[in-house]
């Protein structure tokens, strides 16, 4: 054969498998609303970026007819290009191809693309759509589940990884999205569970549809296990696109700077705040108000929405923002809020993000069930993730801050780097009446009109503790500033905290309150 | 900047201060406590009913055995809490009940 004719050749094999598994699956496919995963990988990445690893693989599998059946790449695709011009790694799970579903060769697939991504130190992507392991490969299913597992831990803190669920996602196959950093949703399609409906109804006698056991919406609403979540997979895939330009390619860069721009929203911080500690607002206009663009990407939005987290930008440098939301659930900390908060701050630690703090918040949330979910192991995470966070720590104290949450929101005192709080801060242990109560109690209980001297005391213990100026006397605070100056000191102290040098003793590593 | 709807607001008490804010769904559809009461036999799992052992009126000593639940494909013997008399039982053979149901009261 002459060369062409060699060249010839292997264009047609590759068209072959390039097809998967066939017209007639993606047909299926696309009739449940579904990209291939060819199609995923070529709409993520840059246009001609995508270079294809392993496309001729074949699997070993000898019993219950496998012999006989070719199943092209193994039912999935693995790679790497560039989102953005940054390079990344990426795998597929075609579901076009025996449902995706997992065996050998397909688990030495993508622990290879792993492997390559840790190498290389650049972030991995893992489109999952997958009808699990595959029960003709036996064990060896199994042994691919946990050779991805473990290095979705090895690579944890070193590059940044990155989930879809883009179809069934079940049973073990859950656990590698569930290690990875970002895990990203869309309405309808993706499903994710433990077991499935079918066998919750033969043992448990329970009935319940997939979607309310395990879709897109559960899993951003209510189980938390997804971070962003999107109405159809064109909008996801530009999800992760706008997330790779806020992250490093891995933790000992930083993410990609921008260009400086100044935030759209002109409005003063000062008006949307009431001064009045009981009224709410939305902290994300506060946050809109102080970063570049007035660009905020939040991630889990809809989950446990009385805390906000993302990212922004200030000065053109990627800042992860942690804030109380007065606006749900007064702005508490409860287990929920603790646990979002808590990953994320390591997020930020692990891949060199300053953390901004904004705090506006009225304590841990009291209950019954609070307490008996853990609220003490899990509000301690956030302890443990500002205490050991060693990036940039600024905190703003925008009007309350109470009790433990007021320590727990990157306090001075668990090493934050710049303390800064508005005119109407209250810093304390209570709020102003329950204090009150306490304290005075011998008075009010003597007085001859008690609510009138409980009004007076409260004004009393009000004037006296219910600002900034007690904590700023210690030195808690560093400055006490003007709202409108917020973005500006902000950027000063990103600017001041550039050549940031702090250090953990040596260890192992800790033994966080997980 | 957006304006907050007001009819969304609800009040929220945390320690001695009431906010106005709104609340999440996990929240708002939280399950109050209630004490348990040794009295009222309860599942701890779903299951299917296999057997009732008792009737109403028995007399039984804490330990033996009343009721047999099927669940994870495990039959699990019901045992009397405390030395008592049966006074109502809610389900039969055969029934599939869920979690916190309750199964039979005592006395």
């Amino acid at each position: 054969m002459s060369l062409k004719k060699h060249i010839l050749d292997l264009r047609k094999r590759k068209e072959q498998v390039e097809m998967g598994g066939g017209e007639k699956a993606i047909e299926k496919q696309e009739a449940m609303g579904k990209m291939t995963a060819r199609k995923r990988i070529l709409s993520l990445l840059d246009e001609g970026s995508f270079t294809e690893y392993d496309l001729f693989v074949e699997h070993e599998a000898r019993d219950f007819g496998m012999d006989k059946m070719q199943l092209h790449g193994d039912g999935v695709i693995i790679g790497t290009g560039t989102i953005y011009g940054a390079p990344i790694c990426i795998f597929a799970q075609d579901f076009t191809v025996a449902g995706g579903s997992l065996g050998l060769m397909h688990a030495r697939k993508i622990t290879k693309i792993m492997d390559h991504a840790l190498k290389m130190r650049v972030p991995l992507i893992g489109i999952n759509d997958s009808g699990g392991a595959r029960i003709q490969e036996g064990v060896n299913s199994l042994a691919g589940y946990g050779e991805i597992f473990y290095r979705n831990t090895l690579a944890s803190g070193v590059i940044p990884q990155i989930s879809v669920i883009l179809g069934p996602c079940a049973g073990g196959a859950v656990y590698s999205p569930a290690l990875t950093d970002f895990v990203f949703v869309v309405d309808q399609i993706s499903k994710m569970f433990i077991t499935g409906p079918g066998v919750i109804k033969s043992v448990l006698g329970e009935e319940i549809s997939m979607e309310d056991l395990g879709g897109a919406r559960v899993h951003a609403e209510t189980t938390g296990n997804a971070h962003f979540f999107a109405n159809s997979e064109a909008e996801c895939l530009e999800q992760i696109k706008k997330l790779i330009t806020f992250i490093p390619w891995n933790n000992t860069k930083k993410a990609k700077a921008f260009p400086p721009k100044p935030p759209k929203e002109k409005g003063h911080l000062a008006d949307i705040i009431p001064a009045d500690p009981k009224q709410p607002y939305d902290v994300r206009e506060v946050i809109k108000g102080i970063v570049d663009d007035s660009d905020f990407f939040e991630i889990q939005a809809m989950w446990a929405a009385n805390i906000v987290i993302g990212f922004g930008r200030l000065n053109g440098e990627t800042v992860g923002f942690v804030a109380n939301q007065p606006l749900v659930l007064a702005g508490v900390l409860d287990v929920d809020s603790s646990c979002k908060a808590a990953r994320f701050i390591r997020f930020c630690d692990s891949f060199n993000i300053p953390i901004v703090t904004l705090e506006d918040m009225p304590g841990y949330l009291p209950g019954v069930d609070q307490e008996h979910a853990g609220v003490i192991r899990h509000g301690a995470k956030m302890l443990y993730a500002y205490s050991e966070a060693t990036v940039p720590k600024i905190t703003v104290i925008l009007r309350k801050a109470y009790g433990g949450g007021y320590i727990a929101m990157n306090s001075r005192h668990l090493g934050a780097d710049f303390m800064f709080a508005w005119p109407i801060a209250e810093i304390a242990v209570m709020g102003p009446e329950g204090a009150a109560n306490i304290i005075f109690k011998k008075e009010i209980d003597a007085a001859e009109n008690p609510e009138e001297m409980r009004q007076l005391k409260v004004q009393e213990y009000k004037e006296k503790f219910a600002n900034p100026y007690v904590a700023a006397a210690k030195g808690y605070i560093d400055s006490v500033i003007e709202p409108d100056h917020t973005r500006e000191l902000l950027l000063h102290a990103i600017e001041v905290s550039a050549n940031k040098d702090d250090h953990r003793p040596a260890k192992k590593h800790g033994v966080p309150p997980f | 900047m957006s304006e907050i709807k007001n009819e969304e607001l609800v009040g929220f008490a945390v320690h001695t201060m009431l906010y106005q804010t709104k609340l999440t769904k996990k929240f708002a559809n939280r399950k109050p406590y209630v004490a348990p009461n040794p009295n009222n036999i309860v599942s701890v799992i779903p299951g299917t009913v296999v057997e009732v052992n008792v009737k109403v009126g028995d007399v039984v000593k804490a330990g033996e055995s009343i009721m047999v639940l099927e669940s994870m494909k495990m039959q699990n013997q019901i045992a009397m809490p405390h030395d008592g008399k049966i006074r109502t039982i809610h389900v039969a053979a055969g029934d599939r009940i869920p979690k916190h149901h309750l199964m039979i009261e005592v006395e």
